[in-house]
């Protein structure tokens, strides 16, 4: 969501689909989004939504004999879904770079952390081992890692968790790319370090005027960083829009749902309200809506008719895939307003 | 590191110690005959068995010869060091018999492990590289014919084909490549890939596993994400990673042929170690089998401390103190 020439990605009619012994895996179903520089998209949903999916497919990171793509993915007048294997090479870690969830299985254990850096530099460079090498030690210096000259002689199991991460994007940001993709990059560290990461990662998105997709299962770190929000579930989006809006007036019984079974320090845990069940078969998907067989305020068209297409009647800025009538979103989501939980927490 | 290898060593002694305890055990409590009567010739005398009991030493209690031949082990014998004693048959040096038919075995295993080696990893990388392809699946049919083909009927097979059929191999028997490299050649080639196919086998296998399993990690993904190519993705992030337990398996795996190649080299009539302590066993000539046995057990032990070191070497994760 921004003007045009601050655009980057334009991702229209994404689909993933897996074919399997079993039958075919939909694991991304028709996913429109878009990122402009400045922006930080967040994207929310449990696991399997196909969140992390949708990235990879953008990266080129699925293995194409084994997936079905369709859609456009349109980075600055390109579509990365039609382009060669080759010239998606020279895209990844340059101009689309990549941060992961795990730092402990990311980094390859029997490599140097700097050498690893200085590999992603000479991957997209011709400049000299040194040169690299200082590029490497200046980035790792500059996501915070104390003594990064010598500390670029690690072995990553020297490194902790938090340190792993920051030269996770420090490799990420060697090239400085349009877009940083993070997913899931604090669910694997301390709570303490969490923060920092996202701090950095707002930092450096800050600094180098790029573009960030936030993948995250973390509500907080949604609402502390995030412009806009795209809340996906079982492969669909079900709500995208401006990071204020989607917490100020939330239109999706999913969304109500993720949002009343997030603690905060003003609700005590008898007041969390956990989502029945759990997220479907990708396999054998509902029939309908598939959020309908755990949704409070299903009706007759749910478990028939599948999700409407995203839409708002008022504004075409938030939009979402409910069946409820308008009037009742407005009345459902006004009493789950947070103002920010930003604020809040 | 220095204090480990010295642990090492010292419990390589032991091991090595109880092995010969163990093959001493076994010699008398499960006598396959009197070795005495086999030299004593026809119709001796109980005076006559006696004295060659008295001359093999077999009239002490076991383990009176057990702490006899470990303090020879360390004194050595006229044939010098390390002391093996003599054969009953003959009464001819164990160390000299070992000295002249170990090379036999060591240059069937040199030859043999470099053959399987070379081709088992690179059938084992084009397999998972192209997996599930009609290559892939043609190199997993070899692997397990390779696997389950008998060694004995590989090598007549082999013998039929190369050496009667076609003449390509010299045939059974030895030939020292101190006097004729070209015999040597033309003799052990097919030994050679005879024992080599099981082991190309096997390492086909589990190169090809560890390295379809190493290319779904996570820093695989990294590696990817970073733009390198695909040839750089296997052969120096995946290869560093699925091959570091094949070096463990190899140092293994040729350790435990300095006393097993016996089916190779009776096929091919190599008459090396193996043949060496099958023939001590079925004649009941303790020192010859106490002598391969040793040779055996030292090659086993130290061939495992060998591959500890250079595994930390392989693996910066792996310290040893």
């Amino acid at each position: 969501m921004g003007t045009d020439e601050r655009r980057l990605l334009d991702v229209r009619g994404l689909t993933v689909r897996f074919p399997t012994t079993d039958g075919v895996v939909q694991a991304v179903s028709n996913v429109s989004y878009s990122l402009s520089r400045g922006e930080t998209l967040g994207v929310v949903g449990e696991s399997g939504s196909g969140k992390s999916v949708s990235n990879l497919a953008i990266m080129g990171l699925l293995n194409r004999n084994r997936t079905e793509i369709s859609g456009e993915v349109d980075f600055l007048g390109r579509d990365l879904l039609t382009l060669p294997p080759s010239e998606l090479q020279k895209i990844r870690g340059k101009d689309i770079a990549m941060v992961f969830q795990d730092p402990f299985a990311c980094l390859h254990p029997m490599y140097r952390v700097g050498d690893q850096i200085i590999e992603a530099v000479l991957a997209h460079s011709h400049v000299s081992k040194s040169a690299a090498r200082a590029r490497a030690v200046e980035l790792l210096d500059h996501v915070g890692i104390p003594n990064a000259k010598s500390r670029a002689r690690d072995f990553p199991h020297q490194f902790s968790g938090g340190m792993r991460q920051r030269a996770m994007i420090a490799m990420a940001l060697v090239h400085n790319p349009a877009i940083l993709i993070c997913d899931e990059p604090t669910t694997a560290l301390d709570v303490t370090v969490q923060a920092q990461i996202i701090e950095l990662i707002e930092e450096v998105k800050r600094e180098f005027d790029i573009g960030v997709i936030l993948v995250t299962h973390d509500l907080g770190v949604i609402a502390e960083t995030a412009n806009s929000v795209m809340v996906m579930y079982a492969g669909r989006i079900m709500e995208y829009g401006p990071a204020d809006q989607i917490f100020g007036q939330p239109q999706h019984p999913y969304t109500w749902g993720l949002l009343d079974s997030m603690p905060t320090i003003e609700r005590r845990l008898a007041a969390l309200v956990p989502i029945e069940g759990s997220p479907p078969s990708l396999l054998n998907p509902p029939s309908g809506c598939p959020f309908h067989p755990r949704c409070p305020y299903a009706f007759a068209p749910c478990p028939v008719d599948p999700p409407p297409p995203l839409k708002n009647p008022v504004a075409d800025s938030h939009l979402d895939a409910c069946h409820l009538p308008w009037e009742k979103k407005l009345d459902l989501g006004g009493k789950r307003s947070i103002a920010r939980l930003g604020d809040a927490a | 590191m220095a204090f480990y290898i010295a642990r090492r060593l010292f419990w390589t002694l032991i091991v090595v110690a109880a092995v010969i305890g163990i093959t001493f055990v076994v010699f008398y409590v499960l006598p396959a005959g009197d070795p005495a009567l086999r030299f004593a010739g026809k119709n001796p005398t109980p005076v006559e068995l006696e004295l060659i009991r008295h001359r093999l030493g077999l009239d002490q209690a076991w383990y009176i010869q057990f702490l006899k031949f470990i303090k020879t082990f360390f004194t050595g014998d006229q044939y010098g060091w390390p002391g093996l004693g003599y054969t009953f048959s003959g009464q001819t040096s164990v160390l000299q018999l070992i000295i002249a038919r170990a090379p036999r075995t060591l240059l069937l295993i040199a030859g043999s492990s470099v053959i399987w080696l070379v081709s088992g990893v690179s059938i084992g990388i084009i397999s998972a590289v192209k997996r599930r392809s009609v290559t892939d699946r043609a190199a997993m049919g070899f692997a397990l014919f390779g696997i389950s083909a008998p060694v004995f009927w590989l090598g007549l097979m082999g013998l039929y084909i190369f050496w009667r059929q076609l003449g390509w191999s010299a045939g059974t028997g030895y030939v020292s490549p101190t006097d004729s490299v070209s015999g040597f050649l033309s003799h052990m080639w097919l030994p050679w890939v005879t024992l080599a196919m099981l082991y190309a086998a096997f390492y086909a296998r589990m190169t090809r596993n560890n390295l379809l399993e190493t290319l779904g990690e996570d820093y695989i993904r990294t590696a990817r994400a970073k733009g390198l190519s695909e040839r750089r993705v296997i052969f120096k992030h995946a290869l560093r990673a699925s091959l570091t337990p094949i070096v463990t398996m190899f140092g293994l795996d040729i350790a435990l042929l300095v006393g097993g190649a016996v089916i190779t080299e009776s096929v091919f009539n190599l008459q090396g170690l193996g043949y060496l302590a099958i023939n001590g066993a079925l004649t009941q000539d303790l020192p010859t089998v106490l002598g391969v046995v040793l040779l055996a057990a030292v090659a086993v032990a130290l061939m495992n401390l060998l591959v500890d070191i250079v595994y930390a070497f392989l693996d910066p994760r792996v310290r040893y103190a």
